[in-house]
C-alpha cells in the first residue's frame, strides 16, 4: 500500500512540477505583488506591505473606465451572442438541404485570426479623409448621419466592440448548440407531436430544458471570456486603449506592466486580483441560478 | 374502436438514387382489428412492424392505402387528431418533469372547448396514475424510477388523453426478465379495464402469444398470418410462421411424400392422405413426439435434459435442418432407447408439411377424416 502510494506520487510528479512552477507559483506571486507597496522591478525592492495598490487601482479613472467598458461588454455580448446563436442553431437544425454548407459558413469566423477580423471591421467602420467606410455609406443610403465608429462617440465605439465580439464568439456557440439540438432524442418530439403540443410549448418545455446544460455552459464560459476580453479591443482601436477610452480590465493590467504607463507590477497584480474576484462572484452566481433552471 | 387497414403500403425511397433499392417496409396490408381487443404485431427485426405502428398513429404517411378508425377515414389526419395514445419503446418520458407533470403534459395542450381546469386535469391524472398503480410516485423524476415504473408512467401519459386506440412499441424490451412477465400481465389488465383497442409490437413470440387476443405475424413487410395465438400455433400458414412461433422451436426436416406417405430419409414416418408425390419440408412440434419402442421415427440420442415437469430429449438426425432435434415428453414417459438410437411415433396434428421451395403449407387429411 505504502509503496503504491509512493509510485503514484512519482507518476504525478512531472505534472505537479509543471503546474507548480508555471501556475501555482505565479498565482501566489501575483497575490504577493499586489500587497507589496512601492515595488520596484529593477531593484526588486519595496517599502511596505498593505492595501495601497488596491486603493490606487480602485481610484484610477482609467481602471474605472476599463471596468465600465468590460461590464458593458459582458452584459451586452453574452446574452446577445447566446440568443442569436440559439436562433441560428434552431434554423440550422430545421433545414435539411445545405445544412452542412451553412454550418461551415457559420463556423468560419472561428478559424479566422482575430487581428485579421479586426482589420476587416476597421475597413467596414472606419471613417478616413478619403472615405466614410462601408457602414457609413449604407447609413447615408438610408438617410442617416454618418458616425465615426472608431474615433467617434463612446456609444459608437462600444457598439463596434460589442458587434465585433458577438461576431467572433458566435461560431463556437453555434457549433455547441447545433450538436446539443441534434442530440435531443427525436422520440421526445414525436411524443409531443402525438399530444398536439403547440410549437412554442415544445420549445420552452422540451427543447430548452433538454439543451439547458449546454446553454449554461456557454453562458459561464461566455462571461469568463468576455471578462478577459483584450485582443478584440486592440484589433479595433489599436494599442493605446486608454486614450481611446476603450480599455478593458485585462488591457489595464497589460498597460500597467508593459504599456506607456507601465512598469507597475503591483498595480497590475491588484487589478488582476480584482478581476479574479469579479469573475469568481459572477460564476458563483451563475452556478446558484443554474441549479434551479438546468436539468441534467 | 375497430381499426381497418386497407391495402396499406409504405415504401421508403432509397437514400442513394444510383444504387437504387427502395425499401418496402409495409406491403399491401389488409386487415381489420376488432373493437376492444389486444393485438400483438409479431415479427423479426426489420419486418415493418414498427412502421405499421407509425402509420396507424400518423407519424408516417402511407405511400398508398387507407386507415379507418371505426367508420372514420383517418389516413390523412395528423397524429394529434386521430385520438391515439402511443407508448414509445424507450418511453420518451420528459426527464426534467415529474411523473405528475409528465402525465399532465398532454392535457395542458388541450385548447378551445376541450380546455380543462386545473382541478379537472389533476383528477384525470390521478385516475390514470391509479389505473397503472403509480399514484404513490407522483413527485419522482423518471430517472429516479425503475424501468417498469417508467413504463407505467408512459402508459398513463398515453391513456390520460382517453385515446380511441392505444399503441405500444416493444413495450417490454427494455425490462428485465422477471419484470417482463409482471408487466405483460399488467398491460393485459389495463387493456381489459379500459377496453381500449390496443396494438402492441414485439419480436418476442412468447410475449405476443401469452397476452394477445389476436396476433399478426409479419415478415419482410408482408402479413403471414392473422388469428388467435393458439390457432396460429396449431395451424401455421407457412414454414416461417411455424418456425417463428413456439419454444423450443419446431424441428424441420428435409423430407418427401411418396404414395401418400411422409418419408424422412428412408423412414416412412406418417401417412399423409391426399398429398401427391413431391419433395417437402416436414416440421414437427417438440411436443409431437411419442416415445415408443419400434416407433417409426428414429434418431440418434445425444442427451436427455430433465426439466421437472417434462423431459427434453435432444437427438440428431441427418435430414434435420436444425443441429439438434428437441422433443418434449412427459417426465414419466419411458424412453425407447436402444444403444444410441431413440424411436418415436408422431402425433399427426403436430406434424406440418410445407412446399420445399415456397414454404407454403400442404394440408393432409387426418385419420378421423377432418382435413388438417
Amino acid at each position: 500500500m505504502k509503496k503504491n502510494d509512493l509510485k503514484g506520487w512519482l507518476y504525478l510528479l512531472p505534472a505537479m512540477l509543471f503546474l507548480g512552477v508555471f501556475m501555482v507559483y505565479p498565482l501566489f506571486d501575483v497575490l504577493v505583488y499586489s500587497f507589496e507597496e512601492g515595488y520596484n522591478s529593477a531593484s526588486q525592492t519595496y517599502h511596505g506591505v498593505g492595501l495601497y495598490n488596491y486603493a490606487y487601482v480602485l481610484r484610477d479613472p482609467y481602471f474605472l473606465q476599463a471596468v465600465r467598458n468590460t461590464f458593458l461588454l459582458v452584459i451586452i455580448t453574452v446574452p446577445v451572442s447566446t440568443g442569436i446563436a440559439l436562433l441560428i442553431s434552431l434554423g440550422l437544425n430545421a433545414i435539411k438541404p445545405l445544412r452542412n454548407l451553412f454550418q461551415t459558413v457559420y463556423f468560419l469566423p472561428y478559424v479566422t485570426n482575430t487581428l485579421a477580423v479586426g482589420l476587416v471591421f476597421m475597413i467596414l467602420f472606419k471613417k478616413t479623409a478619403y472615405t466614410d467606410g462601408l457602414v457609413n455609406l449604407m447609413i447615408k443610403w438610408f438617410g442617416g448621419q454618418s458616425v465615426d465608429f472608431i474615433d467617434g462617440p463612446y456609444w459608437a465605439k462600444m457598439f463596434v466592440l460589442c458587434f465585433y465580439t458577438v461576431w467572433v464568439v458566435m461560431p463556437f456557440k453555434v457549433l455547441i448548440l447545433t450538436s446539443a439540438l441534434a442530440s435531443v432524442n427525436p422520440d421526445y418530439y414525436s411524443a409531443a407531436k402525438m399530444d398536439a403540443t403547440p410549437g412554442w410549448r415544445v420549445f420552452t418545455k422540451i427543447t430548452l430544458p433538454m439543451i439547458s446544460p449546454m446553454i449554461f455552459y456557454l453562458v459561464i464560459t461566455g462571461f469568463i471570456g468576455a471578462f478577459k476580453a483584450y485582443s478584440d479591443a486592440i484589433a479595433l482601436f489599436s494599442t493605446d486603449l486608454n486614450a481611446a477610452g476603450m480599455n478593458t480590465i485585462v488591457g489595464y493590467v497589460y498597460d500597467m506592466l508593459y504599456g506607456n504607463s507601465g512598469g507597475y507590477p503591483s498595480f497590475a497584480s491588484a487589478a488582476a486580483l480584482i478581476l479574479f474576484a469579479i469573475v469568481l462572484t459572477i460564476t458563483c452566481m451563475n452556478l446558484l441560478i443554474s441549479k434551479k433552471h438546468v436539468h441534467y | 374502436m375497430k381499426i381497418v387497414l386497407k391495402n396499406l403500403t409504405k415504401i421508403f425511397p432509397s437514400r442513394n438514387k444510383k444504387v437504387g433499392g427502395e425499401v418496402i417496409a409495409v406491403n399491401d396490408f389488409d386487415f381489420e382489428i376488432p373493437d376492444g381487443k389486444l393485438i400483438g404485431l409479431l415479427g423479426p427485426s426489420g419486418c415493418g412492424k414498427s412502421t405499421t405502428l407509425n402509420l396507424i398513429c400518423g407519424l408516417e404517411p402511407p405511400t398508398s392505402g387507407q386507415i379507418f378508425f371505426g367508420e372514420d377515414d383517418v389516413t390523412h389526419l395528423p397524429p394529434e387528431n386521430r385520438g391515439v395514445g402511443l407508448v414509445f419503446q424507450n418511453y420518451a418520458l420528459y426527464p426534467h418533469l415529474t411523473v405528475e407533470e409528465n402525465i399532465m403534459f398532454p392535457l395542458q395542450n388541450l385548447r378551445g372547448k376541450d380546455r380543462l381546469t386545473r382541478e379537472e386535469m389533476q383528477q384525470r391524472v390521478r385516475q390514470a396514475a391509479k389505473l397503472v398503480q403509480i399514484d404513490q410516485l407522483m413527485d419522482r423524476k423518471p430517472s429516479e424510477m425503475s424501468g417498469g415504473q417508467q413504463q407505467r408512467v408512459a402508459i398513463a401519459r398515453a391513456l390520460v388523453k382517453m385515446p380511441r386506440v392505444l399503441l405500444l412499441d416493444e413495450p417490454l424490451s427494455n425490462l428485465d426478465a422477471r419484470l417482463r412477465l409482471q408487466t405483460r400481465e399488467e398491460i393485459r389488465r389495463i387493456q381489459q379495464e379500459t377496453g381500449i383497442t390496443t396494438i402492441f409490437v414485439t419480436h418476442d413470440q412468447d410475449e405476443a402469444m401469452s397476452i394477445s387476443d389476436m396476433i399478426v405475424v409479419m415478415k419482410d413487410g408482408i402479413v403471414q398470418q392473422i388469428g388467435p395465438p393458439q390457432e396460429v400455433y396449431d395451424d401455421p400458414a407457412n414454414l416461417f410462421v411455424a418456425q417463428f412461433l413456439g419454444t423450443p422451436p419446431i424441428n424441420v426436416f428435409n423430407a418427401a411424400v411418396k404414395r401418400e406417405t411422409l418419408y424422412i430419409g428412408d423412414e416412412a414416418v406418417l401417412e399423409v392422405p391426399g398429398v401427391g408425390d413431391r419433395p417437402v419440408s416436414a416440421a414437427i412440434r417438440p411436443e409431437g413426439f411419442i416415445p415408443k419402442a419400434g416407433g417409426r421415427f428414429v434418431s440418434k440420442l445425444e442427451r436427455v435434459e430433465v426439466m421437472g415437469r417434462d423431459t427434453s430429449v435432444v437427438s440428431t438426425h441427418p435430414e434435420s435442418r436444425n443441429t439438434f432435434i428437441r422433443s418434449i415428453v412427459p417426465a414419466n414417459a419411458k424412453l425407447a432407447a436402444s444403444g444410441e438410437r431413440v424411436s418415436f411415433d408422431l402425433y399427426p396434428n403436430k406434424v406440418f408439411i410445407f412446399d420445399a421451395e415456397t414454404g407454403e403449407r400442404i394440408r393432409f387429411k387426418l385419420k378421423d377424416g377432418d382435413a388438417q
